[in-house]
């Protein structure tokens, strides 16, 4: 149990945090601990949180990607064409929805790799392109989305908000298999040494492709989620979900430098920014300076979970990392 | 330890050779690392390659393990020609290559690099079986304490060593290749490590072996292959030449001295540097020592015991230390490089390792040359520069060619001049032999005793102990952060070293210089 | 020791800077053969001009990216030097108008520090610690402005900084080229410029080699917080006011203008005369996307793919290499 809290150190205690701001919503939110306040908050950190896990699957391979948030768009668009009618016609929507993060992906994952170019600037110029590929989709925000598949995906079942047993299905069906697989170790070995991973005999190439396109598949999965939310299809919703990305992924315990953390730790990051947002919402305090205290608070936690360095009593060590 | 040669009845081996390099040569750009090599290795022997760095030993373990590929030539596997495009094909062959620079994950388990790209596991799942298989073969080398779900970044060297070794193992190999497989090992671990590698090769597997301790080479090769200079010099088997006649093929001439004599220490000569109780975070723990103008002072001992942190101190790099000391006249530690550097401390510092900390691979050798002393109260002029590179006869086409294009040994020599340029005066040197090839190590060697005579104060720390018997006036020898001994003169031999780095000394005078 | 200097002009570095401009040139010449305008004199003046404002904050981002690190902080200190200075100048009090370009300056490297307190002493990740403190920038000007367009109009000083001619040239292109030529000297005296790079190759070994890499970074910081605050008050003094999130569209552009202009985008290698003409392609692309009055949609794709196209195209000429 030791061991598991000092290899997930950093996850523990994101999960505390959360736990602790999340008790501190429940209490000041005037509905209290209904389940309509749960699932509207999980339905916000669902969306979030998908984008997070986007961002990890390449920064796990030590890549960034810009363009998770216009994947998102240009999903959220594809959606709001392909999601209507029903039976038969939403599971090929669905997919098809999905399948658009994919391809996204791959292409970026395919220029990196094959053009050698490096995936900040790869994803910066990309996600232009979806984003104009988004507009010519949908030039204004508009389209429906069948409203009962969209219910069924954002309201809850039994009691619990569907979006939380959609991360309980992903992590555990999805992401703890992955993680003991072949293809999640040269994931995470791409990440720490390139150099060892390709001694070993892993295809470093098509791993890094993969993890790219598992990204796309995931902004994909964002975008459709947020389609379910919002009903609607628009074009404008890019850059937030970018950045907010990269800020999930790094307070969740992921290192930008690859090899470093895990989907949990990038669920758990989104959460916490989700939550602080809506804390500040319900918080009485003065609107006009929620954004303040939100950039205070997150600069403020980012560098406490850096404090260490200061400690350092050997100054070569702050290099490593 | 006396040879064993139960290996030299197997000398009538197999005719086929299980690999075997046919005219093979490697071009990077216009260096050549090696040149129409011949080569071939068989199956149940044990066959070591020696040669300096440089002369083509890690060229011909990469072009075996699939890492580069050959600019012309042909391999051959059971006399099969094969295109080894990518270590996933060698390995797929059979031919498992243990990387001097370890081929390890730091952030993963040892049981997860264990599995890394083994045979099946691409996008499968481990099996109980792998796991008992790397647990047993680990067990077999020492590595009791290793569990499986330590992360590799919290292994000493030795500890990756032994999981580097299991994992070798663990893949069944027909060809196993080790390069520099034992350098950070213990005796008693290295002879486990070689009485598995025995077995393998009893068994059916070839082995091919390059280690720098020729003691090793003489207690397990079956048969050896000496290159230079990217060419295949010579194979022949193990108790056939002696130890002189192998420096001369390795060398290509006979070595008449490797060390020069030391200096004697002037007695009017001015202390330098003077340490009283220095100790830190509980890895240096209450050393004094002094050192005069001139002296070569050694420190060694085994690794990690605290030799290291005190060069670190000195430099500037620690911080919350305690004790008194005085360098060159100030009163206390720099606190970083670059007061260290100071005309008034005098410092300089050429670390052990010279790619990832001496110097800037990217940069060109002028870059580099000019980094310590640029803004530098020295202010040296093109005149220093050209008579130390002289001096230590660097070997470069262009003065704009990036450092990484050197070889190690010039790389060193780089590494030396940028810190000589400022004048400092006291130099410290920390392994500064660890790969080079003999030449250019006598070449430093004589560069140390022409500092000596100089004035120049020079703290050697060095894991190889022919270079502090032969270069230093006295040896500290550390042992869990404190020196357990201190030996100069006669008392300055290869038993006493050895005895006190293992604590075996039973002095109870703690040792102050 | 420098008669290899000559060598070097020659060398792959002169061909990475000269590349944007042939690219530049190249494209003007295409163009104009759809719309002759493109070669007038009023139009070519128009866009150096236009690209000054760009050029000072790619000058400022270049130092920051040859040192291997990123300033995402870029929209908030133009905006906040913006409305800074139109502040100042829309006051009664002549002292106040007098500074008000001093004083946006020098807000800019007091964000400076602030982000090097972050990246030098927390080693945080810049990616992370600038977007932090951007996010903070921009909670501070809500608050102040209350989310309207900030009062304030642009003094006489400004509008001619921005709008001002000398011989037909522009006052602002004059201030850009100035601005390069000082920080060319600076970066080549002292070695400033070598301290750079040998960081942005690997700061441990500089570090031990015995120089103060906390003083570069931190003056780093500053200088391309100055820069873009000059920015700010170029573009404030050419729309004679600040309005809501006008740094936004500028972070990307300048990004895409260093790299394309030769730097790496990991650091050490890199000119300032490269990303000079960077900002020239950059800013000629978008002025004859925009005068072809081709959609928002496909501007996008269009600027996305020919930039995927430039770094296609150094890829190749460095593998020819």
């Amino acid at each position: 149990m030791l061991d598991l809290y000092k290899h997930h150190r950093r996850e523990c205690i994101a999960f505390i945090v959360l736990f602790a701001l999340l008790s501190l919503y429940i209490a000041t939110h005037p509905r209290g601990a209904s389940t309509y306040v749960m699932t509207i908050w999980a339905n916000q950190c669902l969306i979030l949180a998908l984008a997070a896990m986007a961002q990890f699957f390449v920064v796990l391979v030590r890549g960034i990607d810009l363009s998770v948030g216009a994947i998102m768009a240009l999903s959220n668009c594809v959606a709001s064409y392909v999601l209507v009618g029903s039976g038969i016609d939403l599971f090929y929507g669905s997919i098809a929805v999905v399948l658009t993060g994919t391809l996204c992906g791959a292409l970026n994952g395919l220029i990196v790799v094959y053009g050698r170019i490096q995936p900040i600037i790869v994803t910066l110029a990309t996600g232009s392109v979806f984003i104009g590929i988004a507009l010519l989709l949908r030039p204004t925000p508009g389209g429906t989305i069948n409203y009962d598949f969209a219910d069924a995906m954002t309201l809850d079942i039994a009691g619990i908000p569907t979006a939380v047993i959609i991360c309980a299905v992903l992590l555990i069906g999805f992401w703890i298999p992955l993680r003991r697989s072949g293809l999640g170790r040269a994931f995470y070995a791409i990440g720490s040494s390139e150099q060892a991973a390709f001694q070993s005999g892993i295809s470093v190439n098509t791993v890094r492709i993969f993890a790219f396109a598992m990204g796309g598949t995931f902004a994909g999965l964002a975008g459709s989620y947020f389609s379910y939310v919002t009903a609607t299809g628009d074009a404008g919703i890019a850059a937030n979900f970018t950045l907010n990305s990269i800020a999930a992924v790094v307070l969740g315990g992921v290192a930008l430098s690859g090899g470093v953390g895990s989907l949990v730790g990038a669920l758990l990051g989104a959460c916490i920014l989700k939550t602080i947002s809506s804390l500040m919402f319900f918080s009485g305090l003065p609107p006009l300076a929620q954004p303040l205290i939100e950039g205070v608070v997150l600069a403020g936690a980012i560098a406490i979970g850096s404090s260490e360095v200061l400690r350092m009593k050997n100054r070569l060590q702050v290099f490593d990392r | 330890m006396p040879p064993t040669h139960t290996g030299s009845s197997r000398l009538k081996t197999n005719t086929t050779p299980l690999v075997r390099l046919e005219n093979v040569t490697k071009r990077y750009g216009a260096t050549v690392a090696v040149s129409n090599v011949d080569f071939a290795c068989h199956s149940r022997e044990i066959h070591a390659v020696l040669g300096e760095n440089g002369a083509g030993k890690s060229t011909l373990m990469k072009l075996l393990s699939g890492v580069i590929q050959p600019t012309e030539g042909k391999l051959y596997i059971d006399e099969t020609p094969v295109v080894l495009s990518s270590p996933r094909k060698a390995i797929d062959l059979g031919l498992i290559c243990m990387f001097q620079e370890l081929s390890l994950v730091p952030d993963l388990s040892v049981k997860e690099n264990l599995l890394l790209g083994g045979k099946g596991s691409a996008y499968g799942f481990s099996r109980q079986t792998d796991r008992q298989l790397a647990r047993t073969l680990l067990d077999q080398i020492d590595g009791h304490n290793i569990k499986l779900s330590t992360r590799v970044s919290e292994l000493s060297l030795a500890e990756r060593q032994q999981v580097e070794i299991a994992k070798a193992l663990s893949r069944k190999p027909r060809l196993l290749i080790l390069d520099e497989a034992t350098s950070a090992l213990n005796a008693s671990v290295v002879e486990k490590v070689f009485e598995l590698i025995r077995v393998q090769r009893d068994s059916g597997t070839g082995i091919l072996f390059i280690s720098h301790r020729f003691h090793e080479i003489e207690a397990i090769a079956d048969k050896i292959s000496v290159f230079r200079n990217g060419a295949h010099i010579d194979t022949f088997a193990n108790g056939e030449h002696d130890y002189p006649a192998i420096i001369n093929k390795m060398v290509g001439q006979t070595l008449t001295e490797l060390f020069p004599s030391l200096p004697p220490l002037s007695a009017a000569a001015k202390t330098v540097l003077n340490i009283d109780s220095l100790s830190w975070n509980s890895i240096v723990n209450d050393i004094s020592l002094t050192m005069r103008e001139g002296e070569i002072l050694g420190l060694g001992g085994l690794d990690g015991q605290g030799q290291s942190s005190v060069m670190q101190a000195l430099f500037g790099l620690l911080k919350g230390t305690t004790g008194q000391v005085a360098i060159n006249g100030t009163g206390d530690l720099p606190t970083s490089p670059k007061s260290a550097k100071s005309l008034q401390t005098g410092l300089a510092w050429v670390p052990e390792d010279r790619k990832a900390e001496g110097l800037i691979l990217d940069q060109s050798i002028v870059e580099n040359m000019e980094l310590a002393a640029l803004g530098h109260a020295s202010n040296p002029d093109s005149t220093v520069f050209s008579d130390l590179m002289q001096a230590l006869d660097l070997k470069y086409r262009s003065l704009d060619q990036p450092v990484s294009d050197l070889s190690g040994g010039n790389q060193q020599k780089v590494a030396l001049i940028k810190w000589l340029v400022i004048s400092p005066k006291c130099l410290l040197l920390s392994d500064p032999t660890r790969g080079i090839d003999v030449k250019t190590k006598t070449q430093i060697y004589g560069l140390l005793k022409t500092l000596s005579e100089s004035g120049m104060a020079v703290i050697l720390l060095s894991s190889d102990y022919e270079e502090l018997i032969h270069l230093c006036h006295k040896v500290h020898i550390f042992y869990d952060g404190t020196v357990v001994e201190s030996l100069s003169g006669e008392s300055l031999n290869a038993q006493n070293i050895i005895a006190a780095s293992l604590n075996m000394h039973q002095s109870a005078a703690p040792a102050h210089a | 020791m420098s008669n290899t200097a000559t060598a070097r002009f020659y060398s792959a570095e002169f061909f990475e800077a000269a590349f944007p401009y042939v690219a530049t040139v190249l494209m003007i010449l295409g163009a104009s053969t759809f719309f002759p305008e493109f070669l007038s004199a009023n139009y070519l003046l128009q866009q150096m001009q236009i690209a000054a404002f760009l050029g000072v904050i790619a000058l400022g981002a270049t130092i920051v990216i040859l040192l291997g690190h990123i300033d995402l902080s870029v929209p908030w200190v133009l905006g906040g030097a913006a409305i800074i200075s139109t502040a100042m100048a829309g006051s009664d009090n002549a002292i106040l108008i007098a500074l008000a370009v001093p004083a946006a300056l020098a807000f800019g490297a007091l964000v400076g520090v602030v982000n090097g307190i972050g990246v030098a002493w927390f080693r945080i990740p810049s990616m992370v610690w600038t977007l932090a403190v951007n996010s903070m920038l921009l909670g501070v000007a809500v608050l102040n402005t209350g989310g309207f367009n900030p009062k304030g109009e642009a003094s006489p000083l400004m509008v001619t900084m921005a709008s001002g001619k000398i011989a037909q040239i522009p006052m602002a292109f004059v201030i850009w080229m100035a601005l390069a030529l000082i920080l060319f000297v600076f970066l080549k005296r002292g070695g400033y410029g070598r301290y750079l790079s040998s960081i942005g190759f690997n700061e441990k070994a500089t570090y031990l080699s015995g120089v103060s890499t906390l003083r570069v970074i931190f003056s780093a910081f500053m200088i391309a917080g100055a820069c873009s605050a000059l920015g700010g008050v170029l573009l404030a003094g050419y729309a004679n006011q600040a309005y809501q999130s006008m740094g936004d569209p500028y972070l990307m552009p300048t990004i895409a203008a260093v790299v394309i202009g030769g730097t790496s985008i990991l650091g050490g290698k890199g000119t300032l005369a490269g990303t000079i003409g960077g900002v020239a392609f950059i800013t000629l692309l978008s002025s004859i996307l925009s005068v072809m009055q081709i959609s928002e949609a496909w501007r996008n794709i269009i600027f996305g793919c020919i930039i995927i196209t430039m770094l296609l195209l150094q890829t190749l000429r460095r593998k020819r290499v």
